[in-house]
C-alpha cells in the first residue's frame, strides 16, 4: 500500500505527518518504507535519522555537439521544444539547464553530430532507520530546475510493505509525479484562508489523477472551522486534527517527531492508517462493482 | 527600476504575510505573486481584477487513429513513456514533440493547451500582477516569467520604480525563474532544523545565480539556539540578517481576517517595519 502525504501550501506539516505515520507503523511491527519526494527541500531525514548505506546519482541525457561533423543546419534548434539549443553562424550553444532530455536533437541531426551525455540532476540516498524502516530521499542538484525525473527515480525505491511518501508542496509537475499511481493521498492543511485556497487546488489535483484523498487539519483551533465547512460541502473526510501548539512547534524546531513527544500520537497515527486502509479497500470494492 | 523577491526554501515560513506587509509599507510599487502553483497573496490584497489573460502551456500531442499505421516509432522514441498502444497519456507527456516530428504518417498533431491564467489587478496597495496555474499543469517557470514581464511593463507604464515579488518555495524551476535579474532576494527562514537545512540549499542557489541576498528570521524566539545558529551561518557567509520577527499567532489571525499582518496590533509590527527599512536600505545602496 502506497500513501502520499501532500498539500498545496508549503509548511502545513506534511513531513510531521508522514514521519509520524511511518514511525508509528514501524513501532507496531510493520515493514515500512519512507520515501521523501520533496527533492528540492527534503526534510524527512532530519526526523527519521536514517543510517545512509547507499548513494545513487540520477542523470538525464543532454546533447553534446561534435563541431567537426556539424554543418550548422539548425535542425536541432528548430525541433527543440525547450529552446535548449541555439545555432548562430558557425557555433552551437547548448543550454543544459533548459534541456528536458528528450533526445530529439540526437535523433534528428542529419549529420550525426549530436551525442547524448549524462548530466547529473540529483542523488538518491538510501538507508535504514529502526528495524523494518527503510528510507530513501532525493536531493536535487543546486541550480537544476528539472525535478520530476528525480521524483520518479525516488518513487521506484519502494520495497513492499507499507510505503509512506512525503510529497513536495504545490499542484504542478513535482507534486503530480509524486501523487500519481499511489493508493491514497492524505492532504495536510491548516484552518486559514491560505490553507483552504491551496487545499481546494490539491483536491482538484487528486481528482485529476484519480487518487482517493482524505484531509488532515494541522494547527487546528477552536472556532476556526473553514476547513470543516469546505469538507462537508465537498463530501471530503477529515481523518485527523493536530492542534495549534507552541509545544509541538518547539519539538518540530528541534527535529523531534510527534511520536516521541507523546505516546498518544503513535496511537493516533495508527488509527489514521487504519482509517486510510478502510477507505482504500472500500474504494477498491466500489470500483470492482463498476 | 528595482525588484525585491521574497523566497524561503521551505514553505510556510511567512513569505506571503511579509510580502503583503511590504505592500503596505512601500510606495510607488507594483506587486507580483510568482507562487503560481499555490498563490495566496491575493487573499491578503483583495484585488479587483482589471484584465484577465490566458496562459498557453506547451502544446500536447494527439494521435489521429485514421492516419496511424501502428509502426510504433513514436512509442520507441518517447523517453517519458507517454505513448502506449497508439494513445497518448497527457499526464506523462512533456511536450517535447519528438513524436510529432518523427511520425512518418504525419498522424500526430499538436493540441494547444490552456495551462492557466494571469491577471492585472488593482488593490488598496497599488497594482498587482498574479496568476493561477491550472491544476496538474506544467510550465510554472514559464508562467512566473510571464508574471514578472507583465509586472515590469506595468511599472514602466505607470512610472513606478519598485516591484515587490512573492516567490515560490523550493529551489527548482519556478524559484529559478523568480530570481533572475532581481536586485534583492529576502529569504524568510524560521529557527527549525528543517528550515535551516533548506536555507543552506536556497543560499547556494542565490549564490549560484549571483543574486544579492539577505535573511529574515521569522518566529525567531521559537528556538533561540537555532536562531543563533542561523545568525552565525549568515555571518560566515557574509549575508546580512535584516529582520527578526517574534513567534506570534497574529500571523495566522491576520490571515483569518484576510489582511496583511502589519495592519494588526502586535509587537511583530515593529519587527516588520524595521525589516522593511533594512531591505530598502540595501536596495538603495
Amino acid at each position: 500500500m502506497k500513501i502520499t502525504v501532500a498539500s498545496g501550501k508549503g509548511g502545513t506539516g506534511k513531513t510531521t505527518v508522514a514521519v509520524g505515520m511511518a514511525l508509528a507503523l514501524q513501532a507496531d511491527g510493520n515493514r515500512v518504507t519512507f520515501l521523501d519526494c520533496d527533492v528540492e527541500e527534503p526534510n524527512g531525514h532530519i526526523f527519521i535519522k536514517p543510517d545512509i548505506q547507499k548513494n545513487e546519482d540520477v542523470f538525464i541525457d543532454v546533447p553534446e555537439i561534435n563541431l567537426e561533423k556539424c554543418d550548422f543546419c539548425g535542425k536541432c534548434s528548430e525541433i527543440c521544444a525547450f529552446n535548449a539549443l541555439l545555432v548562430a553562424g558557425e557555433s552551437v550553444v547548448v543550454f543544459h539547464e533548459l534541456c528536458h532530455g528528450c533526445g530529439g536533437c540526437n535523433y534528428f541531426c542529419p549529420k550525426g553530430a549530436v551525442t547524448l551525455i549524462p548530466k547529473k540532476i540529483g542523488t538518491i540516498e538510501m538507508g535504514t532507520a529502526a528495524e523494518g524502516l527503510n528510507f530513501a530521499h532525493g536531493q536535487l542538484e543546486i541550480g537544476v530546475p528539472l525535478s520530476p525525473p528525480l521524483v520518479d527515480a525516488v518513487k521506484k525505491k519502494q520495497n513492499g510493505g507499507i510505503t509512506i511518501i512525503d510529497a513536495p508542496p504545490g499542484t504542478s509537475c513535482p507534486a503530480v509525479h509524486t501523487v500519481r499511481e499511489t493508493d491514497f493521498c492524505l492532504l495536510v492543511t491548516e484552518p486559514t484562508p491560505f490553507g483552504l485556497n491551496d487545499l481546494a487546488l490539491a483536491v482538484e489535483m487528486t481528482r485529476a489523477l484519480d487518487v482517493p484523498c482524505g484531509i488532515l487539519v494541522n494547527r487546528a483551533r477552536e472556532g476556526w472551522d473553514i476547513i470543516d465547512k469546505y469538507c462537508k460541502q465537498n463530501n471530503l473526510k477529515i481523518l485527523m486534527k493536530i492542534p495549534l501548539s507552541r509545544e509541538i512547534a518547539g519539538a518540530y524546531s528541534k527535529g523531534i517527531p510527534l511520536t516521541f513527544l507523546d505516546k498518544e500520537w503513535g496511537v493516533a497515527f495508527r488509527r489514521l492508517f487504519r482509517d486510510i486502509r478502510e477507505m482504500v479497500e472500500s474504494e477498491r470494492n466500489n470500483r470492482h462493482q463498476w | 527600476m528595482k525588484e525585491i523577491t521574497v523566497i524561503s526554501g521551505k514553505g510556510g515560513t511567512g513569505k506571503t504575510s511579509i510580502t503583503a506587509s511590504f505592500a503596505v509599507l512601500a510606495q510607488n510599487h507594483v506587486m507580483a505573486d510568482c507562487d503560481v502553483d499555490a498563490a495566496n497573496l491575493h487573499i491578503l490584497l483583495s484585488p479587483e481584477i482589471k484584465a484577465k489573460h490566458n496562459f498557453w502551456g506547451m502544446p500536447k500531442v494527439e494521435i489521429d487513429a485514421e492516419k496511424c499505421s501502428g509502426c510504433g516509432i513514436c512509442e520507441d522514441l518517447c523517453r517519458y513513456g507517454a505513448i502506449k498502444d497508439g494513445a497518448v497519456n497527457s499526464m506523462e507527456c512533456e511536450g517535447c514533440r519528438v513524436c510529432y516530428h518523427a511520425c512518418p504518417e504525419k498522424a500526430i498533431r499538436l493540441v494547444e493547451s490552456l495551462a492557466g491564467e494571469y491577471y492585472i489587478s488593482k488593490t488598496r496597495f497599488g497594482p498587482f500582477v498574479h496568476a493561477r496555474l491550472g491544476v496538474a499543469q506544467e510550465n510554472s517557470g514559464k508562467l512566473v516569467a510571464e508574471v514578472r514581464r507583465q509586472a515590469r511593463e506595468l511599472a514602466q507604464k505607470e512610472g513606478r520604480d519598485l516591484i515587490i515579488t512573492d516567490g515560490p518555495p523550493g529551489i527548482g524551476c519556478p524559484v529559478i525563474s523568480s530570481l533572475g535579474g532581481t536586485d534583492l532576494a529576502v529569504v524568510v527562514v524560521e529557527p527549525t532544523i528543517s528550515s535551516i537545512h533548506d536555507l543552506d540549499r536556497v543560499l547556494k542557489l542565490t549564490e549560484h545565480f549571483n543574486v544579492k541576498t539577505a535573511v529574515c528570521i521569522n518566529k525567531w524566539d521559537l528556538n533561540l539556539r537555532n536562531s543563533s545558529t542561523i545568525e552565525e551561518a549568515c555571518l560566515n557567509m557574509n549575508i546580512p540578517v535584516i529582520g527578526r520577527i517574534g513567534y506570534d499567532i497574529t500571523f495566522m489571525a491576520a490571515v483569518m481576517e484576510r489582511k496583511p499582518v502589519i495592519q494588526m496590533t502586535s509587537s511583530v509590527v515593529d519587527n516588520i517595519v524595521s525589516l522593511w527599512h533594512n531591505a530598502e536600505g540595501i536596495l538603495n545602496s
